[in-house]
Order: structure tokens, then sequence, then C-alpha cells
């Protein structure tokens, strides 16, 4: 019961934030939604399943790059694309999952597969003339007063809207697969795959429906970027910076909780601004300073809260079982 | 195609095949034994090369000569690391051992930039754009000199496990933890023992690298991933396959880059990894696990 | 205070302003607050610290020369896209009446589609992509040539080297980096090249290579062999770096190193990093008119800000910089408000003759481009860019073919 009022004064905070904030926190607000999203849907491979993609990247890309590429050479709105993309990504997710479970990689292995693959994409990309290579792609933006949802295009708040709805839409679902029948399965699956196959569970179905589940959200969540961003460079976005940007906020939230990957973002995204108006109070404007700063912080965590921060403090908040 | 050139570039990739190697080699023997993902690796090799530097700039020292206390330094330092900061995350789960190196790796670049500035830095000594001339064949000097360094490192290596007791022990651990620890061994402290090896490893490809490199603070990552692929292609924990994997990514990255496209060479040391990943997961020299 | 103190001041007030109505409304904005936004950490953080030196001298000359006061808001964007926009939105949260920077293209259309939603005016300094200026945007302006005009203006400059030294090479290798700047240069030389015909040499191969590679040697093996007059090259400094060691490994000795518009050559780290093997590297880039008096000032004012650094280096990151402030201020000047649709008109009406800049008055057309800014050709003498031509703002004759050419 405290969960869910607790939930329903989040999002009603949520919902005024645009109405009483300025544009600039506006924009880190949809930033951080974004990763919130993002991050959330890397969850359900890493958190949910217990494989951990350090390539996710791949699916961010794809997405956006699948969505405006028919965007700009044929017209086709972000509505129809994002099928496009979503049915993109899950191939090619489908595909890794295959081969990495098929051949029994798993652990350090899968990630590496993971990051081959991303990187094998963004160079590939780099040399994909339709498009743009890696001059980049430039979607057509108009003029962003009115609402156009046909072409998702529309002031920021339309944009800040749309994420919070899909960061909500994930919620749900990710709330609704903890407690069904493929929750389970992959808690026991997360814990120990061997004796869960003992079990008689099939668990090269479970993982690759986690796979599938993960690539579709991350592609939706690419498609939103390039209808934001509107220009697309390989280097930038099929980039393993981006990768482990992706899984920043769910480590440091906690992995495989419902609210970690919301709490990692927000607490990351405060974190990266507060270190640097700090040091500009101070006026230690050394270039390099505050990703030192950053770097800290995280070890910090990492080393004292392994699990992220959600668990200890849902904890205090009583709100764990 | 002339024939030449097709000779030339194959002898290019293999030595540069075996620098790669070389710089490989220290994560072989970490991620051998340890079973630690350290993907500060590339950076750790980074601030090799700015000690290099740093070195020649103060007392002109040659970084041939410069890897004896440059490795020492890191033995030591990389002893540190393990025991001090990695121990606690054996038993932890991979993602965290990951972000624990990147968090670290992210505290060394950006120190870097902090302390050497973002141009980049070089050492300049007479032989550094020699090359011998046979015939039509060209040999780079700097890089054959770094191919018998990296020959001869992971000789000195081989023997120190093959003969050692404590190379032995090490191997021990690897091979059997629990038993090891049955058995009596010091496990912490050989562990931090291998990460120190490992380290002064690293540090002396980093002397090596600075020889035909300019270092910058962001040098960093595509080492950690290419030492990564060697690794795993060579096979875990097998020093001659490091520079055996080392060698053959060098070979195909040479020759897709001669019959291809130069542009799309690294996408076959990719293309390898997942091929390796997918049909012999312990690499070519490895053992199955 | 008290009610009499108080009064009396009143009084002054209401008389002052009474007395001077257009000192009033100068009065009320009499500062120009300028958002600098610049890469100073991350990839590329040594070109947005020589940005930003051009940044920070322009307050003290454009008071100087322009009598204007400028604050300047400069914010770091990581070289990260992300952060280009929050920074943005912030600055113009805080005030900033106009944007500048921010030299990387993506960076620069994320802030672009800031800067028209805000209605904030945003002069882009350093940014080569011709999409920015093709957007139908109308608070964005662009003081740099397009990726296409410093192909046409590069390839242009061969001609007149080539005349200028009475050599008519036949054959050129390309060899160019393969990111965004080294692709669209190879489509506006594939475009162009066939068109100029007064260019007498052909191109016998392309070898396009990966910016990240730090081996080169496959590449400069492949170029060797094509037995090629000279090197046409688009780089960046690193690989430019990798490239001419790698040359002179493989004993190859063309006629010259040219580049017809890319970074690289020309900058510090690569007459540092080579020696003497950096010499007569020719770059077309565009540069700074050595020879007008604003030229002499900006020198001046960066000389004496930075004692330990020569201008020569930092002279195109620190000159189109400081003329994206300029712009700025110039047009307050003439608009005598901060409104920022006042400013933007005001920006549209631009025409500054005098320039730092090597090339025609500072105008924008209908799409906020200015057309006109030229490249220089720069070739490396005694450790320094020295420009040869044009003529009329050369410092030294251009060496064409250099001294160790071989003839293969």
């Amino acid at each position: 019961m405290k969960q869910k009022v607790l939930l329903l004064v989040l999002f009603a905070v949520l919902l005024i934030f645009p109405k009483v904030v300025n544009p600039y926190l506006l924009s880190v607000g949809t930033l951080i939604l974004y990763l919130a999203y993002t991050g959330q849907a890397w969850n359900v491979m890493m958190g949910f399943a217990g494989q951990l993609s350090l390539g996710h990247s791949l699916y961010v890309g794809v997405g956006a790059y699948a969505a405006a590429a028919i965007f700009v050479h044929y017209g086709i709105g972000p509505w129809a694309g994002v099928w496009l993309a979503i049915a993109v990504c899950v191939a090619i997710g489908a595909a890794i999952g295959f081969l990495a479970f098929r051949f029994g990689i798993s652990g350090v292995y899968f990630a590496l597969l993971t990051i081959a693959f991303a990187e094998f994409t963004r160079i590939g990309f780099d040399h994909l003339n339709w498009t743009g290579g890696s001059g980049g792609l430039f979607l057509k933006v108009a003029q962003r007063d009115q609402i156009d949802l046909a072409n998702f295009r529309g002031p920021p708040e339309m944009y800040y809207y749309s994420i919070l709805i899909l960061v909500f839409a994930a919620l749900v679902l990710c709330n609704y697969l903890l407690k069904s029948k493929a929750g389970y399965y992959w808690q026991a699956i997360r814990e120990n795959e061997e004796a869960a196959q003992a079990l008689g569970i099939n668990t090269f179905r479970w993982k690759m429906l986690a796979v599938v589940i993960s690539s579709a959200m991350t592609a939706v969540s690419g498609v939103f970027f390039a209808f934001y961003y509107n220009n697309l460079f390989p280097e930038q976005i099929f980039h393993i910076s981006r990768s482990i940007e992706i899984i920043l906020a769910p480590i440091i939230g906690g992995v495989g909780t419902l609210f970690g990957p919301i709490l990692g973002a927000v607490v990351l995204t405060v974190l990266s601004d507060s270190i640097t108006e700090l040091l500009a109070y101070f006026g230690w404007e050394i270039p390099g300073i505050k990703q030192v700063f950053y770097g800290i912080v995280l070890l910090l965590v990492i080393m004292f809260l392994p699990h992220g921060i959600w668990p200890p403090l849902a904890r205090k908040l009583g709100l764990a079982k | 195609m002339p024939l030449d050139l097709v000779v030339n570039v194959t002898i290019a990739g293999v030595l540069t095949g075996m620098v790669y190697g070389l710089m490989a080699l220290g994560l072989s023997v970490i991620f051998g034994v340890v079973r630690v993902v350290n993907f500060a690796h590339g950076e750790m090799m980074t601030i090799a090369m700015y000690a290099a530097v740093s070195l020649f700039a103060a007392f002109q020292l040659d970084p041939f000569l410069a890897a004896i206390p440059v490795a020492a330094g890191f033995f030591v330092l990389g002893y540190l690391l393990q025991a001090g900061l990695i121990n606690p995350f054996i038993t932890r789960p991979e993602h965290s051992q990951f972000m624990l190196m990147v968090a670290v790796a992210i505290i060394m670049v950006n120190g870097m930039l902090i302390a050497f500035g973002p141009d980049a830095r070089n050492v300049q000594i007479a032989y550094q754009l020699e090359s011998w001339e046979i015939g039509k064949i060209l040999l780079d000097k700097p890089r054959v000199y770094a191919a018998l360094m990296a020959a001869a490192t992971s000789a000195a290596l081989f023997l120190f496990f093959k003969l050692s007791l404590t190379g032995k022990a090490i191997r021990a651990c690897a091979d059997n933890h629990l038993g090891a620890l049955v058995v009596g061994l010091n496990v912490k402290h050989l562990y931090a023992l291998t990460f120190g090896l490992g380290a002064a490893c690293v540090a002396v490809a980093g002397c090596m690298m600075i020889l035909f490199l300019d270092v910058t603070p962001s040098l960093g990552p595509s080492y950690t991933l290419l030492a990564f692929i060697i690794v795993i292609v060579g096979g875990l924990g097998s020093l001659t396959g490091a520079l055996l994997g080392g060698v053959l990514i060098g070979l195909s990255e040479a020759l897709a880059g001669l019959f291809i496209q130069p542009s799309a060479k690294s996408m076959f040391c990719y293309g390898l990894l997942i091929l390796v990943l997918l049909f012999r997961p312990q690499g070519l020299l490895g053992k199955k696990s | 205070m008290n009610r009499r103190d108080f009064n009396k001041a009143a009084a002054a007030v209401a008389a002052a302003t009474a007395l001077s109505p257009l000192n009033r409304a100068f009065a009320q904005a009499q500062k120009l607050k300028v958002g600098v936004l610049l890469p100073r950490s991350g990839f590329q953080g040594l070109i947005g610290q020589s940005c930003q030196k051009g940044a920070d001298l322009a307050p003290g000359v454009i008071k100087q020369m322009l009598g204007v006061d400028i604050e300047l808001m400069s914010a770091d964007t990581e070289t990260n896209v992300d952060t280009a926009r929050t920074r943005a939105e912030r600055l113009i949260q805080e005030g900033a009446n106009v944007l500048v920077g921010p030299f990387d293209s993506g960076a620069a259309l994320a802030i672009a589609q800031v800067a028209e939603q805000r209605g904030v005016p945003f002069v882009v300094n350093i940014a080569a992509a011709p999409q920015l200026t093709e957007q139908g945007y109308k608070y964005v302006f662009r003081n740099f040539p397009t990726a296409i005009d410093l192909t046409v203006n590069g390839l242009a400059l061969i001609g007149d080297l080539f005349r200028a030294t009475n050599v008519a090479p036949r054959t050129a290798v390309f060899m160019h980096v393969n990111d965004t700047f080294g692709q669209a240069m190879q489509k506006g030389i594939g475009a162009t090249l066939p068109r100029l015909t007064q260019l007498p040499f052909k191109i016998v191969d392309t070898i396009a290579y990966d910016p990240a590679a730090k081996d080169l040697t496959v590449e400069v093996s492949k170029a060797k062999a094509a037995n090629a007059d000279f090197l046409l090259l688009v780089c960046r400094l690193n690989d430019a770096i990798i490239l001419r060691r790698e040359m002179v490994k493989q004993r190859w000795f063309p006629m010259g190193v040219v580049s017809p518009g890319s970074p690289g050559m020309y900058e510090e780290q690569f007459s540092k990093a080579l020696g003497p093997i950096a010499n007569y590297c020719i770059s077309n880039a565009p540069w700074y008119n050595p020879k007008t008096n604003m030229t002499k000032v900006v020198k001046a004012a960066f000389d004496k800000a930075n004692p330990r650094e020569k201008f020569v280096f930092h002279g195109t990151n620190v000159v189109y910089t400081y003329e994206s402030i300029l712009i700025a201020a110039d047009a307050f000047k003439r608009a005598k408000s901060t409104d920022p649709k006042a400013l933007t008109e005001a920006i549209r009406q631009t025409n500054i003759t005098d320039r730092t800049v090597l090339g025609g008055p500072l105008k924008f057309n209908a799409k906020g481009q200015v057309e006109g800014n030229l490249s220089a050709c720069t070739q490396n003498l005694n450790g320094e860019p020295r420009v040869v031509l044009p003529e009329s703002a050369a410092e030294a004759k251009p060496v064409f073919p250099v001294p160790d050419y071989k003839k293969a």
C-alpha cells in the first residue's frame, strides 16, 4: 500500500514538473528520464535474466537509425518507424542471444560478445552510405512550437511527457514481468542456471525472452533519441562510452530492482551537475577534475553499496518486502 | 598487387601483432589467474607510457632501459591495487567488477589529463624512424626491437611459471581455487603477486609502445578492448596464446586492410572474436575448462 | 535611509532619467552576456581549450576596438552532445543574450535546436557540416566555411600552388580519415575535382583509414605502391603524425604532402612531435590574415595573455572564436538592446570589413551562412606554419616539390 501511495506521489510530481521549472531543468529532467528508461530496458536483460550486456548502444543506434532512415528517405513518420526499429532490434537481439546461448557463452564472454557486435556495427555504419556513413544522418527539423504528433515534433514539454509515459510503461511492464512466471524462472536462472535446468526449466527459451524484450524496449529508446536530437553519428551513438552510460544508472541505482534505474539516473545526473557547480564555485576550473570526482564517487558507491542505492533506501523507507 | 607489397605488409602485420601480444600478455596473466575483468588495462599501459616519457624528458633514458624501473614500480602498484581494492570484488558479480574498473579507469584517464594536459607526448630517439632495407623488404627498427622484447618477456614469464615455486603455486590457484586454499596456499598474496606481475608486463609494453605511438590521456580504452580480444582468441592463461592471438589479429588486420578496405580493418578483429567465442571459446591455445 | 534622503535620491534619479532618454535605454542593457560553449575536456579538449583562448581575449579587444562591454559566460560541453544541450539551456537560463561555439557539428546541431526553441541567437564559431545552415533555422548563424566551401577553396589553392612554383604533378594518391570530416571532403573532392579542369592531376588511388587507428603501415604501403607524384591528405592531428613517421620509415618521399583542407599538419603537436620531418607539409586551411590591423591587435592580446604559446599554432581557432563574439558585440552596438529578436535581426544585417579572418567582408546570406571566408595555403617552415598563398597575405614563398623528394 505504501508503495502504491509513493508511486502516485512520484507520478504527480513528475507530471507537474514541466509546469513549475525553467527550461534548463526541463532539459535535465528529460535527460534523466531518458537514461532511466534505457537503463530499465537494459535491466531486463541483466537484472532479471542475469546476462551482462556491455554493447547495448547497439540497439539504441540501430533503432534510431532504422526509424530515422525511413523518415529521411521515405518520409515515414516515427509511429510506423518505431515498429521497424523494434523488429530489426529484436532480430539482432535474437541472433546474438541464439548464438550466445546455443554455444554456451555466458558471463564475461557474453559481455565481450556484445561489445564485439556493437563495435562491428559501429564500423559497419561508418561505411553505410544509405544512412550517411560517418558523415552522419540529419533529420529535418521543422518549427517546434506546434505539436506535430505524427512526426513527433513539438516543444520540449512534449518530449518530456513522451519519455515520462515510456518510463511508466516500462515500470508497469517490468512489474508485471517480475511477478509473472517469467520473473520466477529468471530468478531461478540468475541464481543457479544449472539447477534451474535440472528442474526442467527451458533456460534457453526464457533467456531469449529477456534478450528480446530488452532489445525491443531499447529500440524505442533509440527512436526517441533520433527524433529528439535530430542527428546521428555512428561514432557517437554506437560508441562503447554510450554503452557504459546506459548501464551506470541501473548499477548505481540497483540492478534487478524496479526503481533502481530511475533512482540511479536521478542520482548520477544530479551528482554530475552538482560537481560541476561546486567546482565552479571554488574556481577549480581544471579540465578533467570533474570526471575525477565523478569517478571517485562511483568507486565509493560500488565499494560500499554493492547492490545499488535503492535496496538500502527501500529498507529505510519501509518499502522492502 | 606487387609481391613485395604483400610481403612487406605481412611482415609488418606480424611485427605489429607481436607488440599487441606483449600488450595483452599482462592481461592474460591477470585474467587467467585472478579472473578479474580489468577494464583499466589500457589506462595502466597509458600511465606506463607517460612514465617512460617523463623518464626520457628528465634523464634522456631510452625506453628499453626505462622499462626496468617502470616495471618494478608497476609491480608494486599492481600488488597494492589487487590487495587493497580488487580483492573484495573477486566474489562479486561481473558487472560489479566491471563498474569498479570503469570507475578506476575514469579516475586514471582524467588524472592523467590533469597531470599531463591533453597534448600528445612522445620520446624522440635516433632509431625511431630507421628501418633495415633488405632488397625490397623494409624492416621497421622499433617494431623489431619491440617484437624481440615481447618474445623475451613471455619467455621469462614462461620460465617463471614453469620452474619457480611461486610460479607453480600461482598456476595452482588458477587451476583450482578451492584446492589451493585447501592445500594452504596464501591465495590472496598469490593473487596480488599475479596482478603485480601482470602490471609489470603492461609497464614493459607501455615502454615499447612509446617508441612508435604518441601518448594522450584517452589512449587507453581501445587497447583494453584489443587486449581482451587477443587474450580470448589466443586462449586464457596461455602466454604463447597471447602472442599468437596478437600476431593473428595483427596479421588479419594488415591483410584485410590491404585487400579490402583499410578503414574497415578493425571489423576483422571483432569478427575473429565472435568466431572464436562461438566455436572455440577457450581460445586457440587455451585449455577447455 | 530616512524619508528625506529617499526623496532626494528619487528626485535625482528622475532628473537624470528625464535628461537622457537614450542613455537610459542603453543603461538598461549596457553589457552583453555572451554564452561560450566549447569542449574543454573529453576527446576534443585540446582544440576546445585553444578556442577558449580566443574567447578569453575577446572582451578586452572588443572594448578597445568597439567600446562595447562584454561579459563572458563559459561552459564546457565535455565533447558530449547531451552536455552541450543542457549547458546551452543553462546559459540561457542564467541570462545569456547570445550563444557562441561549440567547435563540433553534432554539438552545434543540439545547441541550434535549443537556440531556435528559445529564440536566442547562436553564432557558430567552427563547424563544417553543411546541414547546419540548411535546416531553415532563423536564430542560427555560422561564420565558418562549410565542408563544400573548404573543398572548393582548398583545391583552388592547390592549383595556385602549382602555378606559383611552376610544377605540374600528374598523379596524386588521396588518403583520408574515415570520419564525418573526411567523408565530407571525399564527397566534395569527388564532385568538384572533375569540374576544376585547370588542376592538372588525376587521383590514382583513394585510401580511407580509421581515425582511431594507431598503426597505418598497411595504408602507407598501399599509398606508396600507387607510385603517385604527391600525397593529397585529409587528416586529423594524431593520424597525421603516425602517417608522416610511417612515410619516413617506409622511405616514401613524394613531391609533397598537401592537405586541401583539414586540421593536423599545421598544429603545434605535429611539428613538436616530428621535428624536422614535419617541415614542408602543406595545409590549405581557414586561416587568419596576418596583415590586417585587427589581427595584429588580437595577436598582441593573445601574446600578452599566453606568453608561452605561439599565436601561429592557435590562430585559426582563436580568430574564428574571437569573430563569433565580435559579431555578437557588433550587433549589440547597432541594436542598442539585448532583446533577442533585435539582436538576431542586427546579426542578420552584419557587415564587418575590418576582420581577422582571411576573406571578404563578414556578411550573412539568407541561410545565416557567411560566404567568402577563404583558406590560406600554409607550409611548415622552420617548425611553424607560414602563409605562402594567396600572395596578398603571404609571409613566405612556397617550396614545392619538397627538398627530400625522390622520384619513385
